[in-house]
């Protein structure tokens, strides 16, 4: 069997930047697996720019902004595979891949970086009633339609759910000469970033319509109109609210799922509410060596937040390639997200194993405005930053010090909550 | 000038298809879709019966616990999946347990064997997500899982390579008799001689069998909206789970399928429109209740997709097989609802004997009996694996992450003897685009394979058939560039 010291799962931004960052910590013997024709993943099809304003400070396309990171791999010399999908990963880390030339495959993984991004929620799980009619496509399907195979689904076009790639969809569409009649959105904000909202709907006069579902589609075989409804606090369709759209397509932006049946059968610990694996400050899961990072891990708003969490996934699986990683101790800090912080990654803290600052990243369930973040050890809380306002669309983040760890010793709990004005 | 034409390419149409494929004539079936299995047959329980719910003496009886005997070695001869997992009628309430001995006693009666009356406890043993009122259960090993899809497809496939011809997006739209006694059928793809004619038009039935009949048959389209949950709830229950029956069918069942999902459903609602396949959210929500009585945590968020489809009713509950009085030499499959799938088999056998006495037909010396279905590279060893892609470097080159399948098996579904044309031809041949992510993934790389093999545009690809195309036309960027 073949054997590397760190295997790759994934050749998009959270793979790409993983692997520069274990090369950079010294490690030799890397293999990016990717399934697509090239390396760069989602970003591809992402051929608007916004892309890498944290990272490098100046706004690319995906295409450019992957292009940044897949020029380090082939300085570095990092080997990968395209066409390859990897088919099983086992809890003792070995790999099982395919491709046309190379067949089918083992590789022994001194360490694994899961880097397998996520999909999109499909309408079937959405439970929309209606007809099954050709037409209808998650948002990133038609992007890729679009933008890669260069061809128009419709002419007339709706929208439901206000994720990022619905949002870049309903600008997209519009260039192309397309009517894009609304965007609806079943919760009462908006699941993109504000400046989405504003550059890709707004500025060319698009309606959003929050709290608004489709109750009925239209059209036996091919997609001919659809019906809107506001839900009330339930989500429940008010009778009396419907609204009929005639249109040849529907785009469906409803969440997007990590994708983790590679994971699954491997045995990594899920999360249930990010569909990612649990991981520790090392963005390791409950297998050793085999780490997070990415879409896969948790969904990213930014790409840029990728690319920072991937680098810390390569140097940390370097450390344990290298075996320069601290023993995992139960002196673990675990870190709880309530009143309002749906999640945190990571979970759960080892100091001993901690760089001297660690980002912790999170969402809120709500919009917030006006409020805190409040971090507490233990009963203690030691941190108190208000912000203006907080949307699920958005990842918001708090930075811990080894340090102030250090000083407390014994801490056994971390918590981030979200609290107002007057709280203490 | 045909010897019998079949209307319909659904689970009946192909089932006759295939045994009249054994006899030296000329047979043709004439479907107005695209693919085979567009109707009924594609939306369904996808288990086959044991047989015990079916009126004492009636065809519908007869038909289902014959076609359930032979389903063992008719899956074997088309090497398509089927497996007997055993169904289970569920007693939530104690007043209703002597509803159960009425059911053991019918399927006594109508020859189902093996069934048990389960106690409360033994239920809960064989089921632990039974729910908590579970009273009692009426258990039939015989009761089994079966893929429609595939039973339909290979069925006509196995016709097809014994020289029944199929014309696909043909409809007919009128039938009359001529002078010597044949029939003239006028579809939208020209016009079409036959002595004799075997109705199996699903739902359109009675619109079939009005054009040659005075007396009117009529058939009621009984909707059922189904749900299709993920794999990872495939195990919540392994046998095949029913609430006991009422008037309108045999309620929401709860079942495993053959290829390890979690299928919730039917509703049954009777309306008036043929093609009336819309899913409500009444009947969606009516039918997560309903399983929520019978099967405890139901996983509902796990659901892929959910569906509707059609049965054709008759007033009198019964399958209808016979040559229509007033006009000999027309064959009706009439009312072929539930349990149509199970007892297709049988209805085949029944028409082919019809006609072979009939029409004295004689066997074919070569018949071929056995049909290999799309080679699966799940089942082999990883050396089995890299022989095979060495021969055919397409089977290593996966397109439907969800399901594993391999543009191998995709090229294999095209090329095969009537073979996929569209997204959903291919779905329903190789199970790419089945899964949980419902064809996010694959559907542009399928649009590319079958751009490739059967020399379609882009714009003339379709999900299937008709006008469900995928895609309207090139963007502005490569327009210009074509320019």
């Amino acid at each position: 069997m073949i054997s590397y010291d760190i295997v790759i799962v994934g050749g998009g931004p959270a793979g790409l930047a993983a692997a520069i960052s274990a090369r950079k910590a010294g490690v030799d013997k890397i293999l990016i697996l990717e399934r697509d024709k090239e390396l760069g993943g989602i970003l591809n099809q992402c051929i608007h720019n916004g892309f890498g304003l944290h990272t490098f400070k100046e706004e690319l396309t995906g295409p450019e902004y992957a292009q940044r990171f897949i020029t380090q791999v082939l300085d570095e010399k990092i080997e990968y595979k395209l066409h390859t999908m990897v088919m099983d990963i086992s809890s003792d880390r070995i790999v099982t891949a395919m491709s046309r030339e190379d067949g089918m495959y083992q590789i022994k993984a001194g360490a694994v970086i899961l880097a397998m991004g996520c999909r999109e929620r499909p309408r079937g799980a959405l439970n929309i009633p209606g007809y099954r009619p050709a037409g209808i496509f998650s948002a990133g399907t038609a992007q890729r339609l679009v933008n890669m195979e260069g061809y128009m689904p419709g002419r007339e076009v709706v929208i439901l759910g206000s994720g990022d790639i619905g949002l870049i969809m309903a600008r997209r569409m519009t260039l192309e000469g397309a009517k894009v009649k609304v965007v609806a959105e079943l919760m009462p904000y908006s699941g993109g970033l504000k400046r989405n909202i504003v550059q890709c709907l707004d500025d060319f006069g698009i309606p959003l319509k929050l709290s608004h579902t489709v109750v009925d589609i239209e059209g036996k075989e091919h997609l001919s109109a659809v019906t809107i409804a506001e839900v009330d606090k339930n989500m429940k369709p008010i009778p009396g609210t419907e609204e009929r759209y005639t249109c040849d397509t529907l785009l469906l932006s409803c969440g997007l799922i990590p994708e983790n049946e590679l994971s699954r059968n491997a045995g990594v610990e899920m999360s249930p509410v990010t569909s990612g694996p649990v991981v520790n400050e090392s963005l390791e899961t409950n297998i050793p060596g085999v780490f997070a990072c990415g879409n896969v891990l948790h969904v990213h708003d930014l790409v840029d937040y990728v690319s920072e969490e991937a680098t810390r996934a390569g140097a940390n699986a370097a450390k344990f390639v290298k075996g320069e990683m601290a023993e995992n101790s139960d002196k673990v800090i675990d870190i709880v997200a309530t009143d309002g912080a749906r999640y945190t990654v990571p979970s759960t803290i080892n100091v001993e194993r901690m760089d001297d600052l660690l980002t912790v990243r999170f969402r809120v369930g709500a919009v917030y405005k006006n409020s805190y973040v409040s971090v507490y050890f233990d009963d203690e809380r030691v941190m108190h930053n208000k912000k203006r306002i907080m949307a699920p669309g958005e990842m918001e983040q708090v930075i811990l010090q080894k340090e102030k760890l250090k000083e407390k010793s014994g801490l056994k709990k971390i918590t981030i909550r979200i609290e107002a004005e007057d709280a203490n | 000038m045909y010897d019998v034409i079949v209307i319909g390419a659904g689970v009946t149409g192909c089932a006759v298809a295939r045994e009249l494929s054994r006899y030296k004539a000329n047979v043709c079936v004439l479907e107005k879709c695209e693919d085979v299995c567009e109707g009924t047959s594609k939306a369904n329980s996808a288990i086959v019966h044991a047989g015990f719910d079916a009126a004492q003496g009636s065809l519908m009886a007869k038909l289902n616990v014959r076609g359930n005997e032979m389903m063992d070695k008719l899956c074997e001869d088309l090497d398509i999946p089927f497996k007997r997992n055993g169904s289970m009628v569920v007693c939530i309430h104690k007043e209703a347990l002597e509803g159960l001995k009425d059911l053991y006693d019918r399927g006594v009666a109508n020859g189902v064997k093996d069934m048990k009356i389960l106690s409360r406890e033994e239920a809960l043993e064989m089921e632990p997500n039974l729910s908590d009122n579970v009273q009692g259960a009426l258990y039939a090993p015989t009761g089994g899982i079966i893929c429609p899809f595939k039973l339909t497809i290979a069925m006509a496939e196995n016709a097809n390579m014994n020289g029944v011809e199929f014309r696909f997006n043909t409809k007919v739209e009128d039938i009359t008799k001529n002078d010597d006694g044949t029939w003239k059928i006028r579809t939208n793809n020209g016009e079409y001689l036959t002595r004799y004619i075997v109705n199996a038009a699903g739902v359109y039935a009675d619109k079939i069998h009005n054009m040659v009949s005075e007396k009117k048959a009529h058939i009621i389209e009984r909707r059922g909206d189904y749900c299709l949950l993920d794999k990872e709830a495939g195990t919540h229950v392994t046998h095949t789970i029913f609430p006991q029956p009422t008037k309108l069918g045999k309620g929401v069942l709860v079942s495993p399928t053959v290829h390890g999902n979690l299928i919730v459903g039917p509703t049954a609602v009777d309306i008036e429109d043929k093609e009336g396949t819309n899913t409500t959210a009444e009947g969606i929500a009516d039918l997560q209740a309903k399983a929520n009585d019978h099967v405890k945590n139901l996983p509902l968020r796990k659901v892929i997709t959910s569906f509707a489809g059609l049965r054709a009713h008759l007033e009198q509950h019964d399958f209808v097989i016979e040559e229509v009085a007033d006009a000999p030499c027309f064959i009706d499959c009439l009312g072929i609802e539930s349990p149509g799938l199970s007892s297709s088999p049988a209805i085949g056998e029944m028409v082919g004997n019809m006609l072979k006495e009939k029409m004295n037909l004689e066997n074919k010396d070569n018949w071929i009996s056995k049909r290999k279905d799309i080679l699966d590279p799940s089942k082999l060893s990883i050396e089995e694996r890299n022989e095979l892609i060495k021969k055919n470097p397409a089977y290593g080159n996966i397109i439907c992450r969800c399901e594993s399948i391999s543009e191998g098996e995709i090229l294999d579904a095209i090329h095969r003897p009537l073979g996929a044309r569209s997204l959903d031809g291919v779905k329903r041949r190789t199970r790419a685009g089945m899964g949980r992510c419902q064809a996010g993934f694959c559907s542009p790389r399928t649009m590319e394979i079958l751009n490739r093999e059967l020399g379609l545009s882009y714009e003339e690809i379709t999900k299937s058939g008709g006008r469900s195309n995928i895609v309207l036309e090139r963007t502005k960027n490569q327009k210009g560039e074509q320019a």
